[in-house]
């Protein structure tokens, strides 16, 4: 019998079924959402299967890690083991680190990149007086610094006394090389190839017929041919276009290449950065009676620049990648280095640990830079983006 | 009488060198004079360093021979032809590993970015790291990589991979039957030739008539009977006139067939897997542009989801796509010249390399590289662009 005061009571709901929630649902949604998407999950899993682990025992469960020379990596009856020789990769560490640089002045190239570190730190900090002088302050002293650390001070004759074990004897450049000329030739790259980068910019937007003109024959001229076509030209056409008796050296003579032919590219980064800014910038900097170069230096490019620091970045990603290209003109940069020891008859047939260590060390490098840039990118680009 | 003010305002005491226009026009015949006088300068110096030096100038040197070999060739070449004649088998090597390299990369760029954008998170999951492993890896460190896998992973000639024994696999390359054309053959190309031409009438007709009367008509199945039966056709009723000059094993190494060298396999293996991946996030970012509500309009419309992927998505995305499509075409057909750095023989290795070490003309060799690399991209920028205009939006 139900009596009058008795009130609807609201059940409690049920749970979601089963297949909808937890790994299952999860599972169900993205792996097995429907038949083709089940084909290619199988045909996936069966791929990674077919990939992954031969990967992993090669590259760690058969590798060998500790040894003292090559005899650790092979067998008894002098073929190879089957994993990987990472004991190869420790002994040639230094070398592609530092490349032929003397075994005694390795220290020198380690002061100049703590220098580095020194240097440029305080410009992480977000509130720091003058940061902007101060910036430009490093990248001006900076390579000095480091071009002395490089190169030594003292340069002794042939078998003078010193020649060989003075702590500051100087060594040639074509003895420069490994990682460390790797992230010479590309810092050195993109930075002399951004004021240049910048006039070409400037004068490729500019109304002045002829200048734009030279602008724009030397922008398409470089963008348009390899870079191994101007390594090529920079080390065998250079020499010529010199007087007599004027002679750079092998290293200058890439750099001026690689500066020329980033150049054009870096123009063309910041020829997008100019053309973001929005016209009454321009308008209102001529209605305060500025006159060209200081619209220019004053509203006009500090915006556009920081507009396009991301881009400068790939940019030097980019840069970063094609300096191995130096290695096909005989510089031992940081692929060099790995093919200098590919050579090396102790450790013949190891080649693909080599170029597997070179692999990841370049991707560490690339993928944090890209990262930071796209960090840079959500920080930066908060101004002239739809507002 | 009212003087007109602006007279008056007009300051006659402007100087000249404070005048924009004339500045403007200083400004270049300095720069002009100083370009001119740059360029006149490593002239001179050019000029003088090769008299100096010995060297003979002049392009006189591609009619003498080569008196080198030449290890893949697409038209006939020996090592008495002339330098001139090297260069053209360098040009043919690089543009057949550039429009091979363009083919596949297009695909496998199709593929992975649209994989990338997959709800199946296990097939987004692989693309995005292939796509962030390959491109953050140098690619010359990839084409030298993959040349050492291939050559370590292959057989000598004497144990080839047999496929049928019909392809050989070994360390010298992938071997494969070549067709051997007899007389009469010539009609296959020419009934191949009129097919892509009555395709591209029949095209128009069909659109002419579906935009007059709606009615569709079967473009697609009628072009590929144009295209590809018209010429088996022709082949059958010619008699078949060409045989197959299969692979043999000879002593050390094959005869016969066609072969694919390791350096080709190789380089491009590299360069599609690697603008493969600079492609799909092109791709990827196309897609990603089209806005949503276009596919529900689409749906909305009564579109099945091919349909609306044909006719509303990829039009609009193509537009994104097509102008970073263009410089990644563009690089792919660049960094073939890496090929250098496994003797691949492409214009780089041959022309750069070789023929600038026989010759010692250094400046012409560059230049002639140069130029053909520079012509190669402005006219592949320039197709691309009118495409481009074909497919950009047209706004009314």
């Amino acid at each position: 019998m139900t009596t009058a005061t008795e009130t609807h009571q609201q059940k409690a709901d049920l749970p979601p079924p089963a297949a909808t929630v937890g790994i299952v649902g999860w599972l169900r949604e993205n792996l097995f959402g429907s038949v083709p998407s089940t084909i290619l999950t199988l045909l996936a899993a069966y791929i990674l299967y077919l990939v992954v682990p031969p990967l992993v025992s090669w590259s760690i469960i058969n590798a060998t890690w500790t040894g003292a020379d090559s005899n650790a990596c092979k067998l008894a009856d002098g073929a190879r083991k089957d994993g990987a020789c990472w004991i190869y990769i420790q002994a040639w560490i230094g070398g592609y680190m530092y490349g032929l640089y003397p075994y005694d002045l390795r220290w020198r190239i380690d002061i100049a990149a703590v220098l580095a570190v020194v240097m440029f730190a305080p410009l992480a900090i977000k509130r720091l007086p003058y940061k902007d002088l101060y910036g430009i302050a490093v990248i001006l002293l900076y390579p000095v610094v480091a071009y002395f650390m490089f190169k030594g001070f003292i340069d002794f004759a042939p078998g003078a006394p010193g020649s060989t074990d003075h702590p500051w004897r100087v060594v040639q450049t074509d003895k420069w090389g490994g990682l460390a000329l790797t992230l010479l030739i590309a810092s050195v790259g993109i930075i002399a190839s951004l004021p240049l980068g910048v006039l070409l910019a400037l004068g490729r937007r500019s109304t002045m017929p002829i200048v734009s003109t030279f602008s724009v024959l030397f922008i398409e001229l470089w963008r348009g041919v390899p870079l191994i076509t101007v390594l090529f030209m920079s080390s065998v056409m250079l020499p010529l276009f010199l007087p007599e008796g004027v002679n750079f050296d092998k290293l200058l003579r890439a750099l001026i290449g690689v500066t020329l032919f980033s150049a054009a590219y870096m123009a063309e980064v910041i020829r997008g950065g100019l053309q973001a800014i929005p016209k009454g910038q321009y308008e209102a900097a001529m209605a305060l009676g500025l006159n060209y170069p200081r619209m220019m230096a004053l509203i006009v490019l500090p915006q556009a620049l920081r507009y396009v620091i991301p881009n400068i970045v790939n940019t030097f990603i980019g840069l970063f990648k094609d300096t191995t290209l130096v290695a096909i003109i005989g510089m031992f940069d940081l692929l060099g280095a790995i093919q200098l020891g590919n050579a090396d008859p102790k450790w013949l047939g190891f080649s693909i640990e080599g170029y597997a260590f070179a692999a990841v060390l370049y991707f560490v490098f690339c993928y944090g830079m890209s990262r930071y840039s796209q960090h840079l990118e959500r920080k930066l680009h908060t101004g002239h983006k739809k507002r | 009488m009212a003087v007109d003010v602006r007279d008056t305002a007009r300051a006659p005491e402007t100087p000249f060198w404070l005048d924009a226009r004339y500045r403007a026009i200083m400004f270049q015949v300095i720069l002009l004079v100083l370009v001119v006088g740059f360029a006149g300068y490593i002239f001179y110096n050019t000029y003088q360093n090769l008299q100096r030096r010995g060297i003979a100038s002049g392009f006189d040197f591609l009619g003498s021979t080569a008196g080198f070999d030449i290890i893949m060739h697409l038209v006939p070449y020996a090592a008495s032809e002339s330098f001139g004649r090297a260069l053209l088998v360098g040009l043919l090597n690089t543009l057949a590993v550039a429009a091979i390299g363009i083919v596949l990369a297009t695909i496998l760029g199709f593929v992975v970015g649209v994989a990338r954008l997959s709800r199946n998170w296990l097939i987004s999951r692989i693309a995005s790291i292939y796509i962030e492993v390959i491109r953050n890896i140098p690619l010359l460190l990839q084409i030298i990589f993959w040349y050492q896998v291939l050559g370590k992973s292959t057989p000598g000639p004497r144990q080839s991979i047999d496929i049928g024994g019909l392809f050989f696999i070994n360390n010298r390359g992938l071997y494969m039957p070549a067709p051997v054309t007899e007389p009469g053959f010539w009609l296959t190309p020419v009934a191949f030739a009129a097919g892509v031409v009555a395709t591209i009438v029949m095209h128009r007709w069909a659109r002419a008539r579906q935009m007059a009367t709606g009615q569709q008509f079967p473009v697609l199945w009628t072009a590929l009977g144009l295209i590809f039966g018209l010429p088996i056709l022709v082949l059958l009723v010619t008699g078949m006139p060409f045989h197959w000059d299969y692979p043999k094993l000879q002593g050390f190494n094959f005869s016969g067939g066609m072969v694919l060298i390791p350096e080709f396999i190789s380089l491009t293996f590299a360069l599609v897997i690697y603008t493969g991946a600079f492609i799909g996030e092109n791709v990827r970012a196309g897609i990603m542009a089209v806005n949503h509500g276009q596919t529900e309009a689409s749906y909305a419309l009564g579109l099945r989801p091919g349909p609306t992927l044909r006719l509303v998505v990829i039009p609009q995305a193509m537009r994104v796509i097509i102008p970073p499509l263009t410089s990644q075409y563009l690089n792919l057909t660049k960094n073939s010249s890496l090929a250098t750095a496994i003797g691949y023989p492409d214009l780089v290795a041959v022309f750069a390399g070789t023929v600038l070490n026989q010759t010692g003309q250094a400046v012409e060799c560059i230049a002639i590289t140069m130029g053909v690399y520079l012509f190669l991209s402005l006219t592949t920028s320039v197709f691309m662009n009118w495409f481009n205009r074909r497919v950009a939006l047209k706004e009314r």
